[in-house]
């Protein structure tokens, strides 16, 4: 009886708790198969369910959708480039601060995490007039390197504490063998830190894949905004056709959702195991 | 985080030569070259140009005759202490949900880690249309439901608007925070709830003398965290009610952001250099902190 009594307790906790989560979400699909007419009377459910929002933003047949694809394929781009440049430049700072020992290696992991201890808007105003400076403003290199600059502390230090954990052991037979230290990168530390190499590959991609602000920011150009931006500019009327920006802002959200629960095992453990620790 | 300074020099075996050794060093400085490179670019030089343009003393004559700004910062403050305190209470008490070893509740953990995994601009776009006063989902179904005419103003009454923006910012950044709590609650043992139990412990005096002696550490640390990340949250803001209605809701992230999208990188940087006596404090405890766990 007692043990009925606290599944109908955790089952009162988990209702609202669902409701909660899922209600934008589910408001998100229902307006990308509603019509015009039914979405501006907030019904619950379409009268009549139909697919053809998708085929107008997949035709691009709307003011607003005119650079869809382009858009698409703009933040496509820009995070896999960000996750291979972080994934190299992580990989090589791990390696050398963890099993070469860099001199100083210790604190600029320090440094690198202080970055997470400026607001995210902060730094970003200075950093739009900096790539000013640089020439760089409205090119996808910036927005680039400014998700590079955000996800490497993160994955230096996760990459970090993976490979503080490979046995001394290795590197010591490898060196008495005569090994240098690229071979030793290349034979013993690559191999053995893959399953760490996958999640933060896949966590600084889905970082700029995800990212608004930044882009917002540091891309003005129509063709060369990522995806996240073009849904911004709905935005900029009132009667903007919010189904089908919820059409394209729905096939927007599910890459990375299905990406998130592909890897969700290895994610949760790799993104977290040094959280609490510290 | 300063204590940690430089790391012993390398321990070089004692069957490796001088060579290797020499090897070593080299390759160390070459390979935290390119971090170092993005670095310097990215974080160090913005943030000393942003310190040098924010010795303008004109700006913050500026800044201060706006009565937006005054305003701003009030705002900030109440969304700080609201949204972080919220977020937490609500987070801790979740978290003592999703530990439940059952598997129906891992499965509503993936649904509930959703809002953290999708994108925000889709989601928070949602939000807005749905608490649209007219036609909005959420007032449409009040008056099917209830009869009620003409619904709460969320987007367009100035509180209701600020509260409304709490709310999706919590939405969103909750899941991230109960999975951190959660994580904490896993590594407490388990047989000391069996021996406070077995000596008659109530529930609460379990939360009171186990789970929150072991979580304190975690949840100050979080909450500090989640602080520096809340002020830095331009997207619940700015794409649900773009600090709306009149520029009565603006955060600082948002105002910041609003001067320099206005050609007024001075009063942009001004505005930011304003929040450091409501940074800096955070910073310094949370390096403090983490300095301590590191030993």
């Amino acid at each position: 009886m007692k043990k009925v009594l606290d599944e109908g307790k955790l089952i009162l906790i988990a209702i609202p708790v669902l409701i909660w989560t899922l209600l934008p979400i589910y408001h998100l699909f229902v307006l990308s198969i509603s019509t015009q007419e039914s979405m501006l009377a907030g019904r619950l459910w379409p009268e009549k369910p139909t697919l053809q929002n998708f085929q107008i933003v997949f035709n691009q047949q709307h003011y607003y959708l005119t650079n869809f694809w382009v858009q698409l394929f703009n933040s496509f781009m820009i995070a896999i480039a960000t996750g291979l440049i972080t994934l190299f430049i992580a990989t090589c700072a791990a390696f050398a601060i963890s099993r070469l020992k860099a001199p100083g290696g210790r604190s600029i992991m320090n440094f690198a995490l202080a970055t997470y201890l400026i607001p995210a808007a902060f730094l970003a105003i200075p950093m739009y007039k900096a790539m000013g400076t640089f020439g760089l403003l409205n090119t996808r290199v910036a927005l680039i390197l400014a998700m590079v600059a955000l996800a490497s502390p993160y994955a230096i230090w996760v990459l970090k504490q993976a490979s503080d954990k490979l046995p001394k052991e290795l590197d010591e037979a490898a060196i008495m063998d005569g090994a240098n230290s690229l071979q030793l990168f290349r034979l013993v530390y690559l191999p053995l830190m893959k399953p760490s190499m996958v999640v933060i590959g896949i966590y600084a991609l889905l970082l700029a894949w995800n990212e608004y602000l930044y882009a917002f920011l540091l891309l003005s150009s129509e063709r060369a905004v990522p995806l996240a931006v073009g849904l911004g500019l709905f935005l900029s009327a009132d009667d903007a056709p919010w189904n089908l920006l919820m059409t394209a802002g729905l096939i927007y959200a599910i890459p990375p959702a299905v990406i998130y629960y592909g890897f969700r095992k290895n994610m949760v453990s790799g993104l977290t195991s040094g959280a609490v620790k510290s | 985080m300063t204590t940690a300074a430089m790391a012993p020099p390398a321990t070089v075996s004692s069957n490796a030569t001088s060579g290797q050794a020499r090897d070593r060093v080299l390759w160390g400085v070459l390979m935290l070259a390119p971090y170092l490179l993005v670095f310097a670019v990215m974080v160090v030089y913005p943030v000393a140009y942003g310190l040098w343009l924010g010795l303008n003393w004109q700006s913050y004559k500026a800044l201060f005759a706006d009565p937006i700004f005054i305003r701003t910062m009030v705002n900030t403050v109440v969304f700080l202490f609201i949204a972080v305190n919220l977020k937490f209470i609500i987070a801790m008490m979740l978290s003592g949900f999703f530990v439940q070893q059952r598997a129906w509740v891992r499965i509503i953990l993936v649904l509930f880690i959703l809002p953290w995994a999708v994108p925000s601009i889709p989601t928070i776009l949602s939000f807005r249309i749905m608490l649209n006063p007219e036609n909005g989902m959420i007032n449409q179904q009040l008056f099917q439901w209830f009869g009620i005419v003409e619904g709460p103003g969320w987007l367009t009454d100035p509180t209701l608007a600020f509260a409304s923006s709490i709310l999706v910012h919590i939405w969103k950044s909750l899941p991230f925070w109960t999975l951190i709590l959660v994580t904490g609650r896993l590594a407490i043992a388990q047989d000391l709830y069996e021996a406070a139990s077995v000596d008659g412990a109530n529930k609460w005096q379990q939360f009171r003398f186990i789970t929150w002696p072991s979580l304190a550490t975690l949840y100050v640390t979080s909450t500090l965290l989640s602080m520096i990340w809340t002020l830095g949250d331009f997207n619940s803001v700015y794409l649900l009610t773009g600090g709306g209605p009149g520029d009565l809701n603006h955060v600082l992230a948002t105002l910041g952001i609003r001067y320099m999208r206005n050609n007024n990188l001075d009063l942009g940087i001004a505005s930011i250099i304003c929040a450091m006596p409501l940074i800096l404090p955070m910073v310094w405890f949370m390096v403090k902190r983490l300095s301590k766990g590191a030993e």
